[in-house]
């Protein structure tokens, strides 16, 4: 038994949320909702527990993929059920399987019309996601990525705001837009190699106007996810509708769907494209971190505010990937990492906000130092986190980002660097005009501070940014292999001999 | 003596089938109304023994009665199977609407099964006579059925544009096939492939004869499948007809069509390929365009899905167009993910009709899941499928497809239809968010008998239970495709 459960760990990782989720489906009852909640705890909980030994029996040395389980699935189309995780994806696994648990507990007298529902796509999503980071199969990689869609779709749909339709609708249509383009590439490579293993794909060599090809069609799925300037305008809509739960799921995880399927798709695919389209990734990285932070400047709603901000934030990612050198890639897994504990920090304290006084702008608030001064010391943390103060986690990946850039260039570093003080500015702004002054109005007058359960996630979010900060050495050693077989594979050409 | 003896039994399952359809019209005349609930016995149990001895009778090889008009492939059987599935599904779904209706009748189900007849005659119809016999009894059932309510108006004027158009397809279709016919002298499919092969080179002019008389054939099969630029009739007749009736209409006779396209274009005239390999990629390409473009601005059920199966075909028609073995098993894959999806979308419609109302504005399913969440849960997966997202059937469906066509070297053609695919998933998200995201409007408690509401839930997870499981339907139709063509 115990055999069978680590032989079929990243399974488990992956089923056990969706079938807990189905579970709590059955418990629906909104007069009773608490034996839902419990339900959902129990199993986003045991969904957690179950991706630590991923962490607890890996292999530091090994830079490829471990914790491998298959079976055929499609023989038609030679697609098999293939699972495997490396140095890059068990870190976002364990942040997806944290997250969900955070989720859940953030939600829990928050939601109050159709809690199983609610609580239920949280958890599918959860395994969906999971499955994203493990699959090593083309179409089954590509299932989860779309079928995460749908609980996404009903989240925003079913428990966001006033513009919620029109986000959602968005949001699902510009995803799928970008996802069908990959699944042409996906099908261009089968009939060019026989099979959908991501594998076979890395081998196989390709004349670059071919590689230029597959890398924009990828491009055109991963860059609508993280998102990428310009394409972005989806994720600000997303953010201001979504609840607090499905804005803390967009920003901590599913944007790094699309950082991490640049590192295992469109790169190795096609490393040539990569090399040739470098500068042009890498304009399109400094205008989101120096133009979106400007645009995050003049945001007068605070949830639009953070949702620019994890643009911004995000371009720090594919500028760490395209610089090609070590630092640059380990400080943007750094950074992914980072910046799904601090967003997630940043929103569950909006929707703290949002649940007492029902208003996301800036103007409504006003001197809630006074009244909440511990919700303020945790605000303040993260604000300070956000804008990269070093000793937390914010600071690590940006930094070495920027050491990595000024390796190759030092105008990259000098724009990047930028961000540093936007960041400051547009997050202690908004700090400052929320957080102090005098009792703006009513409202904040008679707010309660934090109660137990805000508490403790905002304490345990604190936690990890702050440890993170100081010593993140345990998340770069487990990187560090899987990013120096990437590079070593990025810098061979796959051109074919004599072109 | 032998020769007939065979061919009887090769035949068996229509002679039944056929047998069955009389009887019932007879015995419908010594029931009470309140007993007539044993014709829809006796009508599920013809499907029953019809399916009985189409399995046990099935051989791997090839069989050929009726001296060649009448073949017994692997093709056969499975299509055969596909039917009298989807039509046995349709009798549970239509039964209580029928009821409320005053149309659960003999009538119905005799002309329902003749146009099982129909269809059977179409799938297995190696002959040209053979093949528009079977369509024909086909469509005059279909005529017949869409006026089966006579003191509805909207039914009869849907009716009359049928008949018309239909009737005016079927005169295209025999037109062609005689020019076939007066080119190579020959009815039987396999015949005139031969000819065609073996023919010398022909002149400029008589190349052109046969290329009108496939010009025709395309035309008249485009008018039944509904595809643009001959789909005029489909959004009316959808609109106009009793929705059980739009039911049947939009699902099984597509299998039949299929079976015709494959039979006519892919074994009898496999050597005119590169010519209505360009015909289906026009039509295919402007169905997929129209069905999607237009279905957005519909604010009837009914016309939605109308277009939206235009659409369909415009991707069934993709796989064709390879005409290549591996387009033919995708198109084929696609057609029955179709028949599913479409009897579980309009099996909810008819659930949600009752006495006086008809289900059929969108706006009547706003806050379904407020009513029902069951019952929205399945129309989410039927609008999930039919939008191609995974994990539902409908993403392998187009993703079999478009894999034929790029394999074809149809690239660009394969990019501009995912795009297509996005726009047409606007429309089915437009059904989620009414059903999840809208308050009620109706309030009125939703009845259904069990078994209706057992079966259609069983359908609508199927489609979730094969898109986890694909493999077995897609070797099915494999199999079907490869024996029968090789």
């Amino acid at each position: 038994m115990v055999e069978y459960f680590t032989q079929h760990l990243l399974s488990f990782a992956i089923w056990l949320p969706i079938l807990a989720g189905i579970l709590v489906l059955f418990t629906a009852n909104d007069s009773k909702p608490n034996a839902t909640r419990w339900v959902a705890l129990i199993g986003s909980l045991v969904s957690f527990a179950v991706t630590v030994p991923l962490y607890t029996h890996f292999n530091f040395a090994d830079g490829g993929f471990q914790f491998q389980e298959g079976f055929q699935w499609i023989l038609t189309f030679n697609i098999n059920y293939h699972l495997g995780a490396d140095g890059i994806a068990v870190p976002l696994i364990l942040l997806t399987s944290f997250t969900t648990v955070i989720v859940v507990i953030a939600a829990w007298e928050v939601i109050e019309k159709r809690v199983a529902q609610y609580m239920a796509s949280f958890l599918i999503m959860s395994g969906l996601m999971i499955g994203v980071f493990s699959a090593l199969d083309a179409i089954l990689y590509y299932v989860f990525w779309e079928a995460m869609l749908i609980p996404m779709f009903l989240v925003i749909g079913i428990w966001g705001g006033p513009n919620r339709v029109y986000a959602t609708v968005k949001f699902f249509l510009y995803t799928l837009l970008g996802s069908l383009l990959m699944l042409v590439a996906f099908i261009y490579l089968y009939h060019q190699t026989g099979s959908f293993e991501i594998v076979d794909y890395y081998k196989f060599p390709m004349p670059l106007n071919v590689q230029t090809l597959i890398f924009l069609a990828f491009f055109a799925a991963f860059a609508v996810k993280i998102p990428m300037w310009p394409v972005h305008t989806w994720l600000p809509d997303a953010h201001v509708e979504a609840p607090t739960g499905g804005s803390v799921v967009l920003a901590a995880i599913a944007l790094k769907l699309g950082g991490y399927s640049f590192l295992r798709f469109a790169m190795p695919i096609a490393p040539d494209a990569a090399h040739h389209l470098s500068g042009f990734m890498i304009s399109l990285s400094l205008i989101a971190i120096v133009y979106i932070a400007l645009v995050a400047l003049v945001q007068k709603d605070m949830k639009k505010l953070i949702a620019y901000s994890s643009i911004s934030h995000m371009g720090f990612v594919t500028l760490g990937f395209f610089i090609f050198n070590n630092l640059g890639l380990e400080g943007a897994m750094v950074q992914m990492v980072s910046h799904g504990f601090i967003s997630a920090a940043m929103f569950l304290c909006v929707g703290v906000l949002y649940d007492r006084v029902h208003s996301r702008q800036i103007e409504a608030y006003g001197g809630v130092a006074n009244t909440m001064p511990v919700f303020a010391a945790f605000a303040v943390l993260f604000a300070m986190a956000n804008s990269g103060l070093p000793g937390t986690s914010g600071f690590v990946g940006e930094f070495m980002v920027i050491l990595g850039a000024i390796q190759v260039n030092f105008w990259y570093a000098f724009l990047a660097s930028f961000t540093l003080i936007f960041g400051a500015a547009y997050t202690l702004w908004m700090v400052k005009r929320v957080f102090y002054g005098e009792v703006a109005n009513q409202h904040v007058a008679t707010l309660k501070d934090l109660n137990k359960r805000e508490f403790l996630i905002l304490a345990t979010l604190a936690i990890l940014v702050l440890a993170l900060g100081v010593y993140p050495q345990p998340l770069t050693d487990m990187t560090n292999a899987t990013v120096t077989q990437l590079l070593s594979q990025l810098s061979q050409s796959k051109l074919p001999a004599g072109l | 003596m032998e020769n007939i003896r065979y061919d009887l039994v090769t035949a068996l399952p229509e002679m039944i089938v056929l047998g069955m359809a009389m009887l019932i019209l007879l015995a419908d005349l010594f029931l009470k109304q309140s007993n007539r609930i044993a014709i829809y016995a006796l009508a599920q149990l013809t499907l029953f023994v019809a399916a009985y001895f189409t399995w046990t009778t099935h051989t791997p090889s090839v069989g050929y009665a009726f001296t060649g008009a009448f073949v017994d492939d692997t093709m056969s059987d499975v299509l055969k199977l596909m039917i009298y599935l989807g039509t046995g599904l349709l009798f549970v779904y239509s039964r209580q609407y029928l009821q409320m209706r005053n149309m659960f009748c003999g009538e119905f189900y005799a002309l329902v099964l003749f146009a099982v007849v129909g269809m059977m005659i179409m799938v297995s119809g190696q002959s040209l006579l053979t093949l528009y016999i079977g369509l024909e009894l086909l469509s005059l059932s279909l005529y017949a059925l869409v006026a089966l309510d006579r003191d509805n108006s909207r039914a009869t004027e849907a009716a009359m544009k049928y008949f018309v158009l239909g009737a005016l397809a079927s005169g295209m279709l025999l037109y062609g096939m005689s020019m076939i016919y007066g080119m190579t002298g020959n009815l039987n499919l396999s015949d005139i492939n031969h000819a065609l092969m073996n023919a010398p080179m022909p002149s400029q002019e008589l190349h052109a004869v046969l290329i009108l008389g496939l010009v025709f054939i395309v035309a008249g099969l485009a008018f039944k499948l509904g595809a643009v630029p001959f789909q005029m009739w489909v959004p009316d007749v959808y609109e106009g007809s009793p929705t059980a009736m739009t039911m049947l209409i939009s699902s099984v006779p597509k299998i039949a069509a299929f079976a015709f396209i494959i039979r006519m274009l892919a074994q009898g005239l496999q050597t005119l390929a590169v010519d209505w390999q360009q015909m289906l990629m026009i039509m295919a390409v402007l169905s997929i365009i129209l069905g999607n473009v237009t279905a957005i601005a519909q604010t009837n059920l009914k016309r939605m899905l109308a277009y939206s199966t235009i659409s369909h075909v415009g991707f069934v028609l993709f796989g064709l167009m390879s005409a290549s073995i591996n387009g033919f098993v995708s198109a084929l894959f696609y057609i029955a993910s179709y028949v599913l999806m479409t009897l579980a979308g309009f099996g909810i419609i008819l659930l949600l009709s009752r006495k006086g109302f008809e289900a059929e504005q969108l706006n009547d399913l706003k806050g379904l899941n407020q009513r029902s969440p069951w019952i929205a849960f399945l129309m989410l997966i039927v609008m999930f499928s039919m939008a191609g997202v995974p994990p539902t059937l409908g993403f392998y469906a187009k993703f079999t497809v478009l894999q034929a066509a790029l394999q074809a070297g149809y690239l660009w053609l394969v990019v501009f239809a995912v795009l297509m695919a996005v726009i047409g998933a606007f429309y089915y998200l437009r059904i989620i968010k009414l059903m999840y995201f809208d308050e009620p409007q109706d309030f009125a408690p939703i009845q259904a008998p069990v078994e209706m509401r057992m079966v259609l839930s069983l359908n609508a997870l199927a489609l979730l239970g094969i898109g986890l499981m694909p493999q077995w339907l897609m070797s099915v139709c494999g199999y079907a495709v490869v024996k029968s063509l090789s």
